[in-house]
């Protein structure tokens, strides 16, 4: 059961940390604010997600599960937030999403 | 493994460093700063030091970047390049830097057990605290107790940049806002348009001043006290100001409010102290409070630790407002 749930957790954190070096790489090799947008949330949301449930089922049933449970979803909802409010001010500044952004370079 | 963490922290620190000296847009400047105060509160846990970081946490990436931003509303933008080449202020820059380190030669290792600051009295806060005073934190302990005064000295500091704040621009001035809005025929928000923010504001707010209220009844036992929660504390308000606008903000809780808010806070900690006086025993020391010295450790660190809250959390509000009500002042 222990080697059970330690390949599960560390398969979590291994697949968050691809999840963060991919966002990062995004943000600096993507075209324009949106595709980078993109990325950018996938690290938010992917990765945090898979590296707080990696680190929960280390911790075992104990408070420091209910606060990870609590900063896991707290990014949840603020992540997305954040990334729509981006999006949006961007749109209202006049950046628009085109559907072919690399040919426009 | 410690080792790699304190160099990719502090080459990150650096890089931070160079690129806030290079750029000229104060808006990424101001990120960055937030970046770095991050940095450094990671520094600090790796140091183990949980209390200090959370503080920088706390006020260097969370409420100095609001306030800046704030600011910014105010100010320009961008950086003016300066009208003259600044070499002697390098010279002078380099020369403090190059003594400084100089200096850090002499220090004993970090965490070194033979440091002075190691011989002095932390044996003593170490072993004798949970006797002496109680909370199982021991920065709580030496904060609110052994160094209480200090402490008091804080409070005051931070009051008197309240009231520096209030001296500038006065409570007047900051209700002047409003008027200045209708005045120019501004009757909607920059924010009003944003549906989905309002709404996971509306949200968070309440479980911000939980969090607060949390940190700030809890620090005896986990990291946390007075100066974080209150920023907390602070910090859900300018939530609501940021996203409703200053006119509803302030008419939550009034600027003049805040300035009496504030002072009740150091005159209760003054006050602590005061009637400890008068109970016969020094300034500040919370044993003659109850019959049991422990009990009246617990209720005197419980009753300053509020104090600070309360001052924090209304200065740092005051000054939120100040900032903000000078937006739109130069057109």
């Amino acid at each position: 059961m222990e080697s059970i749930l330690n390949f599960i957790s560390a398969l979590c954190i291994g697949l968050g940390v691809f999840l963060g070096i991919t966002g990062a790489v995004g943000i600096v090799r993507l075209p324009n604010f949106f595709t980078r947008l993109h990325a950018a949330s996938v690290t938010d949301s992917g990765c945090a997600f898979l590296i707080l449930s990696g680190l929960m089922l280390q911790s075992g049933f104990s408070i420091p599960t209910l606060k990870l449970l609590f900063i896991l979803v707290f990014l949840l909802i603020t992540s997305p937030t954040a990334s729509h409010a981006l999006a949006k001010t961007a749109l209202d500044c006049g950046a628009e999403p085109t559907p072919h952004p690399y040919e426009e370079r | 493994m410690d080792l790699v963490i304190d160099i990719v922290l502090l080459t990150f620190l650096g890089i931070i460093a160079l690129a806030i000296n290079r750029i000229d847009k104060l808006f990424c400047v101001i990120m960055l700063s937030g970046l770095y105060s991050l940095l450094c509160a990671s520094l600090f846990v790796t140091m183990d030091a949980v209390d200090v970081a959370f503080t920088e946490a706390a006020v260097g990436t969370g409420i100095a970047t609001v306030l800046l931003l704030s600011t910014i509303g105010a100010t320009d933008t961008h950086q003016r390049s300066a009208p003259h080449r600044p070499l002697l202020a390098l010279l002078v820059v380099c020369t403090t830097g190059a003594i400084l380190i100089y200096g850090t030669m002499d220090m004993p290792a970090f965490g070194d057990p033979e440091a002075p600051v190691h011989q002095h009295v932390a044996p003593r806060y170490l072993e004798e605290s949970q006797q002496e005073v109680g909370p199982p934190n021991i920065v709580t302990s030496i904060l609110g107790s052994y160094r209480g005064i200090d402490t008091l000295g804080e409070v005051v500091v931070i009051f008197t940049a309240g009231l520096s704040v209030v001296g500038l621009i006065g409570f007047r001035g900051m209700q002047k806002y409003g008027d200045r809005q209708r005045a120019a025929g501004i009757t909607k928000d920059d924010m009003d348009e944003h549906l989905v923010l309002r709404v996971v504001i509306k949200i968070f707010i309440p479980l911000i001043l939980l969090f607060a209220l949390y940190v700030q009844f809890h620090g005896d036992y986990g990291p946390g006290g007075g100066f974080q929660a209150g920023v907390i504390f602070a910090s859900g308000f300018i939530f609501y100001t940021l996203m409703f606008g200053l006119d509803k903000g302030m008419r939550v809780i009034a600027p003049r409010v805040l300035g009496y808010i504030g002072s009740l806070g150091v005159l209760l900690y003054g006050g602590v102290g005061i009637t400890t006086m008068l109970l016969g025993g020094n300034f500040l020391d919370y044993d003659v409070l109850m019959h049991d010295p422990l009990h009246g450790q617990h209720l005197g660190i419980f009753l300053i630790e509020l104090g600070i809250g309360i001052t924090v959390f209304s200065i740092m509000l005051l000054i939120f407002f100040a900032f903000s009500s000078r937006k739109g002042l130069r057109q």
